[in-house]
């Protein structure tokens, strides 16, 4: 016993600058959320470079695939040419298709779960149309619309349409089913279009919200499709020219920059949406 | 909890002594007896209600008493106009009731504020229907504010208030209408004993300064006395009125008169009449 108890000691003292780095990376990244959400970048990056590095090989394989450093010097390359074109192409197309899809999607998703006609008339081709994957609507766009432009802009129109309008949908009729918000209304003497504007609209905001939020992402998801019938510009042509021509970094980059702008698209939708419903307080476990 | 008569001075009263009167006329109600209803009960009825009658005076407060499962709730829903009756009809005001109205005050069990509303927003709801001017409701919300104590919550959302805040303001939503009648189900029933206890004190409080009629349904034996002028003990199976008492305990009330051996000895008359029929919704 006399003697475990130096070596003891000795182990602690190995231990302390492991617990003492510990405790300054808990300090450093998981005392905000920020950090904490950096760290979570730097960890993903950080690992697929090293996967890049070792060549990994192991049913999936990364020894062809751009490392994290050869996408930054296709960005850089990006970037010192003429990126503006590229990237105002993109976003006023997404954000076009995207501006038409809410607007039609909320209206007529309100219509739907408030009028029983309505959706008998509508949801049976709506349904029939809504699993058809954007691609598929490629030859037809280009034989429908006058200009690639317009067509571009209907494909990511297709990518936000659907998730919007069922979205609004559900919402609408969740709210009906909540009967006794509905009948304050009814025993208040309001007429059905008070109770649709005070009652079921603001009712329905939250689900409204989920739905712009797929829709936004799922606009630039469909980015690439839309912009292979394109002819010069855009982030997703980029993307789709430099795998006709074999040239894998600049792919990558695409991938990551319609991500980014994905990403920050629907922060924005997100963000804009809570601002519209200042009666929500989230709190999640842990924070 | 500020609550006093002379705070309410431009509440529209006086004319509650001539509103109010519910006649409720051989009500019976089926279950699973309309055509849609009959797809989904798979052909199995059930007779919640059957052939109650009963008149309620202007400005009475009565008290539907009955175990869970005695059709209260549903007679409740009848008078609000909320479900049609399978036979009968409810008169308030010698007027047949068809739809729900703004005639019809109701309070619900649930919190019922819309989450998206403020206190104020909330309560200001039936004069906006009304299409009264802002000012003016500002006015009328405010006094009731005060009436029961909720003039500092104006502007808070639902999800940052109390049980006790909710019912209160649920209250006074459907009492800035100036209802002829206010339904009340089982309102206090999820708050906690203590908050219970204050919320019957405060509802009288209301009650003696604006002498709306109400019908108030509980399943509280106690609740039922200490409210009620009458009190209608419902039965089970089919859902019916066993009883009716008045409660003779003089007025106005205080939280304490529980303790007394009249209140003690009305509740144990009502225990009696309700146990029976307690017993056999249990054994269900």
């Amino acid at each position: 016993m006399a003697s475990t108890l130096p070596q003891s000691r000795v182990h602690a003292d190995a231990v302390a600058p492991v617990a003492k780095l510990w405790r300054t990376l808990q300090i450093l990244f998981f005392a905000n959320r920020s950090a904490t959400r950096c760290l979570s970048l730097i960890l993903f990056f950080g690992i697929w470079q090293v996967l890049c590095i070792t060549g990994f090989k192991f049913f999936i394989n990364f020894q062809l695939v751009p490392s994290p450093w050869e996408v930054v010097g296709a960005t850089v390359e990006f970037f010192t040419s003429d990126p503006g074109v590229h990237i105002r192409s993109s976003v006023s197309r997404v954000l076009l298709g995207f501006a038409v899809a809410s607007v039609l999607g909320v209206i007529l998703g309100l219509f739907i779960g408030w009028f029983q006609i309505i959706e008998d008339l509508m949801m049976p081709w709506l349904e029939l149309l809504r699993p058809i994957p954007a691609v598929a609507w490629i030859p037809l766009a280009i034989l429908i619309f006058p200009t690639a432009e317009t067509g571009m802009i209907y494909i990511t129109f297709i990518g936000a349409f659907f998730p919007v309008l069922i979205s609004t949908i559900r919402a609408v009729e969740n709210i009906l089913h909540d009967i006794v918000l509905i009948r304050v209304g009814q025993c208040l003497g309001a007429n059905k279009w008070f109770i649709f504007k005070d009652i079921v609209l603001p009712g329905a905001l939250p689900g409204i919200a989920g739905g712009l939020t797929i829709g936004m992402g799922n606009a630039w998801f469909c980015l690439v499709t839309a912009e292979i019938l394109a002819g010069r510009y855009g982030v997703g042509y980029i993307t789709w020219e430099s795998y006709v021509t074999s040239n894998y970094p600049p792919i990558v980059m695409g991938m990551l920059l319609i991500g980014l702008m994905g990403a920050m698209s629907s922060w924005a939708v997100g963000r804009g949406m809570q601002a519209l419903m200042p009666w929500r307080v989230i709190k999640k476990q842990g924070a | 909890m500020r609550v006093g008569r002379e705070t309410l001075t431009r509440v529209p009263k006086i004319e509650s002594a001539v509103k109010g009167a519910v006649n409720v006329e051989g009500v019976s109600m089926i279950f699973g007896d309309s055509p849609q209803e009959r797809l989904r009960h798979r052909g199995k009825t059930n007779q919640v209600l059957d052939s109650v009658n009963f008149q309620i005076k202007p400005g009475e407060l009565a008290c539907l008493l009955g175990p869970s499962g005695c059709g209260k709730s549903t007679l409740l829903n009848i008078i609000a106009g909320f479900v049609q009756p399978t036979s009968g009809y409810v008169m308030v005001d010698q007027q047949p009731v068809t739809k729900p109205g703004a005639d019809r005050g109701f309070v619900f069990q649930q919190y019922s504020l819309l989450p998206w509303k403020t206190t104020f927003q909330n309560v200001e709801l039936g004069l906006k229907i009304k299409g009264l001017p802002k000012a003016e409701r500002q006015d009328i919300v405010g006094e009731y504010l005060n009436l029961v104590g909720l003039a500092k919550y104006r502007d808070a959302y639902p999800s940052e208030l109390s049980g006790g805040m909710k019912q209160r303001a649920s209250i006074i939503r459907a009492l800035v209408n100036s209802p002829s009648v206010l339904l009340m189900d089982e309102p206090f029933a999820a708050l906690d004993a203590q908050t219970r206890h204050m919320m019957q004190a405060l509802l009288l409080n209301v009650w003696d300064t604006l002498k709306t009629t109400i019908v108030f349904v509980t399943h509280d034996i106690e609740e039922a006395v200490f409210l009620g002028d009458r009190i209608f003990v419902m039965g089970v199976q089919p859902g019916r009125i066993k009883a009716e008492l008045s409660v003779p305990l003089p007025r106005p009330r205080q939280l304490d008169d529980m303790l007394t051996p009249d209140f003690t000895q009305i509740s144990r008359q009502v225990f009696d009449l309700i146990r029976e029929e307690t017993l056999k919704s249990m054994e269900n």
